[in-house]
Parts: C-alpha cells; structure tokens; sequence
C-alpha cells in the first residue's frame, strides 16, 4: 500500500494527476531520485559542479544602507543572483540534468516564462551534452526576444505555443503533451517546486542549498537563526528553498512573497494563495485562481517569473497550517523596490526578487531594530532592463517624484 | 453489478459485435448543434457517446480538441450546460449510455460530491477523467460507487500489468486504451507497439470481467479494424467527428451526412469484425 510520503503529499495537496502514460516515468524518476539522493558520488559530483561552474556558496550580504534607510530591523541579502545564469533556477537544472543524464535519457524539455528556467536548463544541458527543447508562449517569446536568442546561442531549440493564453500556464501544457508523447527518451525538466510528484520534493531539495547556507551563515555572523527569512514566490522554488531547513525552528517566520500585479481587486494579478482557491492542475492538488467553473484563470505580473496561476503543493500546506505567511505587493511597489535596491546597494535585483525587497520596504516598521531578516535575491535584474525602462517611460507609477525624496542613496 | 455501459456491452457480445464510442464537445459549435450531433451520431449507430466537458487547459489533448474547448468557452459554456445537455439527450434515449469526459479540476474544484450528485440528477452514467489515475481516486471511487455512476480509468501501452489489473478491477464502466504514446488527434498510422499493447490488455482486463476500448487518433475504418482484430472490444472516435464538425461548421445537412457516412463506416466495422 501506498502511504502519504510516497505520492508526494504536503497535507492534503501534492500528489500525482497526470495522464496514465506518464505514471511509469513519473515512477521511475522517483526511485532514481531516492536513489542518487543517498548516492555519495552523485552528491559529490552535483556539490563540484555547484562550486567551479555555478559559483556556489553565495554570499549573504549583510545591506547596511538599505538598513540604515528603513530604519527598520538588520537586512541581510541571500545573493542568488550571483550565480552563473543570473538566478537560482541553476541550482534545480544542474540536479536535474544530471539525473536525466543517470537515467539514460538524451532529450530534455522544459517550460519558460521569461526564459530564466529555459536558459537555466539549456545550460546544464550543454554541460551533460543532452539535447534540450524549450517550449515558451508565444507572448513571451515576443517579449523576450534576447532570452530567446540566448537559449539558442545554448544549443536549445525554442518551440512557441499558441495555444490558450499563450503563456508560461500554456507552456507547461505543451511541455506535459511533448512529454507524453517522448516519455521513453526524454526527461521534462519542471522549473519549480509544482507538478506531479516527485517533482515539488526534488525541486525543493535541489533549492534547499539556499536555505543550509543561510541557516550557516547567519549562525557565523550572529550566532543565532534569523527571525525572519523572506523571499519572492512564484511557482515557489527559491521561497521553498530558503524556508526549508527553517520549517522546524518554529520561532522563524517564513514570508512568501507573491505577485499582486496592478492589485488584488484588479482581478490582474498572480496572488493565488490570497485569491485562489484549492484545484488540480497541472499534474497536482494545489491553491489555483481559477472561475467558478473550475476554468484556470490567466494570471497577471510584471515580473514573467511570477506570472503563474499556480503554486507548489508544499506552500499550500505551509499557508493551511500557518507555518509560512503569504502577503503580496504590487508591481508598482516592486518596480519601486527594484529601483531603490539598485540605488542603495548597487544591486539591480530580477523583478521577482524585487517583490521581496519590496515586502520588507513596506513593512519594516513591523518589525524590531534588532531583529535579523534575510531576504532572499533570487536572480538579478539585467533581464528586466527593458521591461522596467518602459514602465516607467509609461509613467503608471510616480517614481520620479519618490525619487527626489529618497536622497540617501550614495555613500 | 450491471449498468447501462457494461449493459450495452454485454448485448454487443451476445450479438458478436463491438462498440462504437463516439466523441464530441458539449456545446460545440453550439449547444444545440451538439445536440443535433449526437443524435445523428446515435441514429448512425453509435453505441456509446462520451461528452467533453470544456477545460481550459486539457493536457492529454491536441489541436484539434483544445481548439473546440477554447471555441466553446469563449462562448460562454459552463460544464452545468453540458449536464442539461446529457439531460435532454435522455429524454430520448434511455437506454444509450452518456459519459462525460472531463478533467479532474472541473469534477472537484466546486467539491466533487456536489458535481457527482448534480451529475447523475442530470442522468449521466459515468465518467472518463483522463489526469485522474487511481492512486488519487479514492474519494471519486467513493461517491460514484455511492451514486452508481461508472468509472472508466485510462491505461497507456506502457502500463505494467500489476497497474492494468488495478485499472481492470476499477474500472467499472469499461477501461479506455489510449493507443499511443501522444495525445489526442489522427495519427496517419499506427506502430506495432499499439496492437501489441491491445492483444496483451484484452487479456488481462478480461480476466477481470471487463472490456477494453481503444481510443486516440483513430481515423479510418482501417484503424479501427486493426484495433479490433487485436482484441478491441470497442473503439473509440473523436477528433475525427470534431474535424467533420468543424469542417461543416456553417453546413449542417453536409456535416450530419458526412457525419453518417463516417459513423457508418466504422458500424460496418464493429458489426462484422472478421
Ligand atoms: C529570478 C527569479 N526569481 C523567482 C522566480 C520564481 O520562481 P520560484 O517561485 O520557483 O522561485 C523566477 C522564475 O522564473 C526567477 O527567474
């Protein structure tokens, strides 16, 4: 008999819904994993890989004048953002592939939003010499034309979807539908901790790095645990994997950050833990926006990354049981956080990360001056030059009169 | 215990025939052309009609389907219209078993015990979810056993037999064969894989009592023959009558003729299978 922990499950969400010809590869993939997971050679070879090409450990930068500007508690910055690729998608892709490569399989596939995830993976697909396939929406691809180019540079072939909204949602469609159809020889490679089981568990152990690091280096600067360990939340990947080795230090909280677009009563927005409810949904039990139907609802942000109606099945059970709060802000106050970070700190962080800095700008007043918090930056902001030049030439927000009150910005 | 699906099953048997599963979408092109379709489909000979419930996102399914729900939608149609169409399908026939063939957000996003319940008051008999895998299906094996609605669980050419004799067990409507490694749509032909999988699930879904349909990308009498003479005891259609349905969108006597003739075909298939 099948108990809990084998399909997957995080309280009642989780699980494995997927056509039955995918059952024996998810079956599969499973015991490989569980495999590999206590396989000193595995490990060792994934820790080289995350050292001389990935460039872990990352720093944990301790942000004085951003500190010192919100007056607020101490705010150290988990620097994602410096590894090779520019966010820590890298760190599930490299787990991956190499499994893939384990397995025997020579195709890999992969959804992409923006492209982060799809150049993610057509990296460490390059490095195990497997054939990579990216598929994207095709409003995407029309606006990321640069990450499009770069994932061919990488050697991947990038497929555009038209189907449904033509977005990330309708990418993993055709992912899933690719993947059905080449299930023998081909590995999908999910960019975040969702999806069918043992997908949110694996994805989530391959971000966990983040969250040991954190734990030591906090433990060396302070002595202590942090009281409070934030971070952006999309699918959920770099949340889950900051918070993870925290979820037993009950005195921590976990704040998972998610997308509010132009605001939650818009109805244009990505906040499926405050706005959605329970579903099933590519390939798992999870919170969903969705109509009352049941009809999966597009979502809305300015950051692709987070521009997903979904969310990982262990963010569903870690909001039902009040480990993890789940606040969201809007792209205008993650605009304004992406510009004050660069300002202060000389750090131009990816506009998902943005929404997190974004959190603790809004709320460090909550919080005591002797607090500790860490704040995590999932990637850096270079691919969203573009995106936020036009925002503000669209002038939807008054940053250039904040601006001019700000002033503390050099030192 | 007996219900209209294996009912319509056992009378096919006795008169050595095999069934004919035929496909559409609920409200497509409009509501009341799917009602005009399935009862040309029935009048043609079609023994058994499952009903897509639209899905904004539907998975296992390729263009040509996925075009139909996002049409369909966009339309407005709500899965409560695709109820009151079985129903007043029922009026007519009481005896053609009606499934609705749908996804697994659609059957439990409002509770599922409430969708089952406004289900079979709407006298559906059963149910093909094909993301719903029996690991997951203990809730839905309890409501529809409760109901007396059937179950169709899927099974895939690279099942495992000890998987396939959970399904066979399980299922208790028929077990639905999805032929290929792919989604739904034609193919232009078959590998030897598919008929290898049909002689080898026949077997053992037999053994369990139950028969074996085989469904996706079947398009020609040919396909279905092939299927049957590996075990099938049915076979099932869909895109193929969505392609005809599209092609005659703004021509109804040309779509239900063409609808005819292509049922017919596979009739004279079913009916004289060797
Ligand atoms: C930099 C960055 N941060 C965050 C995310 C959101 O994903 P997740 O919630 O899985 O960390 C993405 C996704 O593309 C990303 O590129």
């Amino acid at each position: 008999m099948k108990n809990n922990t084998d399909l997957g499950k995080f309280g009642t969400y989780g699980g494995r819904y997927v056509p039955e010809t995918l059952i024996p590869a998810l079956e599969d993939l499973d015991k490989w994993y569980q495999r590999l997971k206590v396989d000193k050679s595995f490990q060792l070879e994934l820790r080289g890989l995350l050292k001389d090409f990935a460039g872990r450990s990352t720093p944990l930068y301790y942000a004085n004048n951003l500190t010192r500007h919100l007056g607020g508690p101490k705010i150290y910055l988990k620097r994602e953002d410096l590894l090779h690729s520019g966010a820590h998608k890298i760190n599930n892709t490299l787990g991956q592939a190499l499994i893939a490569k384990k397995m025997g399989k020579t195709r890999i596939i992969a959804e992409t939003g923006a492209g982060q995830h799809g150049v993610a993976t057509s990296i460490a697909s390059a490095v195990f010499e497997l054939e990579s396939e990216i598929y994207m929406g095709a409003k995407d691809v029309e606006r990321q034309q640069l990450n499009v180019f770069r994932m061919n540079l990488l050697n991947s072939k990038v497929h555009s979807v038209h189907s449904g909204s033509k977005t990330l949602k309708d990418a993993i469609n055709e992912a899933l539908r690719d993947w059905i159809a080449n299930v023998q020889d081909t590995h999908y490679l999910i960019g975040s901790v969702m999806g069918p089981h043992p997908f949110p568990t694996m994805v989530r152990d391959f971000q966990s790095v983040i969250g040991r690091e954190i734990k030591e280096q906090i433990h060396k600067l302070s002595g202590n645990l942090p009281d409070a360990v934030i971070a952006c939340v999309g699918g959920g990947s770099n949340a889950i994997g900051s918070f993870y080795p925290f979820i037993n230090d009950k005195k921590v909280k976990l704040i998972g950050v998610e997308a509010g677009g132009e605001g939650i009563r818009t109805g244009f927005h990505a906040a499926t833990l405050s706005k959605g409810r329970m579903g099933i949904f590519h390939g798992m039990k999870s919170y969903f926006l969705q109509d009352e139907n049941g009809q999966i609802s597009e979502a809305h942000s300015i950051s692709a990354g987070l521009d997903y109606p979904g969310i990982g099945p262990e963010h569903a059970n870690l909001k039902d049981t009040d480990r993890a709060a789940y606040p969201h802000v809007t792209d205008k106050e993650a605009v304004r956080a992406f510009i004050l970070l660069s300002k202060l700190e000389g750090i131009i962080p990816a506009l998902e990360s943005a929404h997190a800095i974004a959190y603790i700008m809004k709320n460090a007043n909550n919080f005591k001056k002797d607090e500790t918090i860490v704040v995590t930056v999932s990637g850096r902001g270079d691919k969203d030059l573009t995106i936020v030049r036009e925002y503000l030439a669209g002038s939807k927000v008054g940053i250039e009169k904040n601006k001019t009150t700000k002033g503390n910005g050099n030192s | 215990m007996e219900n209209n699906v294996t009912r319509t099953f056992n009378n096919l048997v006795q008169r050595n025939e095999k069934a004919l599963i035929g496909y559409v979408v609920g409200g497509y092109p409009t509501l009341e052309l799917s009602r005009e379709i399935i009862e040309q489909l029935i009048l043609s000979g079609v023994d058994i009609i499952e009903i897509g419930v639209p899905f904004s996102d539907p998975m296992a399914d390729g263009p040509i389907i996925q075009e139909a729900f996002t049409r369909t939608l966009n339309c407005g149609i709500a899965p409560k219209d695709c109820l009151n169409l079985v129903k007043s399908v029922r009026e007519r026939h009481k005896e053609t078993p009606l499934l609705l063939m749908t996804y697994s957000n659609i059957l439990y996003s409002n509770g599922l015990d409430k969708f089952l319940i406004q289900s079979k008051n709407c006298d559906i008999d059963g149910f093909i979810v094909p993301d719903l895998n029996f690991e997951e299906a203990d809730d839905y094996l309890k409501e529809t056993s409760k109901l007396d609605l059937a179950t169709v669980f899927l099974t895939s050419p690279n099942t495992s037999t000890e998987r396939l004799e959970k399904i066979a067990a399980l299922s208790t409507g028929f077990v639905y064969m999805v032929s290929v490694f792919g989604i739904t749509g034609s193919r232009n032909k078959f590998e030897r894989y598919t008929f290898e999988s049909i002689s080898r699930s026949k077997a053992i879904v037999s053994s369990y009592g139950k028969h074996l349909a085989v469904g996706f990308g079947i398009s020609t009498t040919k396909d279905g023959r092939r299927m049957i003479e590996s075990g099938a005891d049915g076979i099932i259609v869909g895109s193929s009558l969505i392609n005809i349905i599209t092609k005659n969108e703004h021509d109804k006597s040309k779509m239900m003729s063409e609808l005819d003739i292509f049922v017919k075909g596979l009739k004279t298939v079913c009916k004289f299978p060797n």
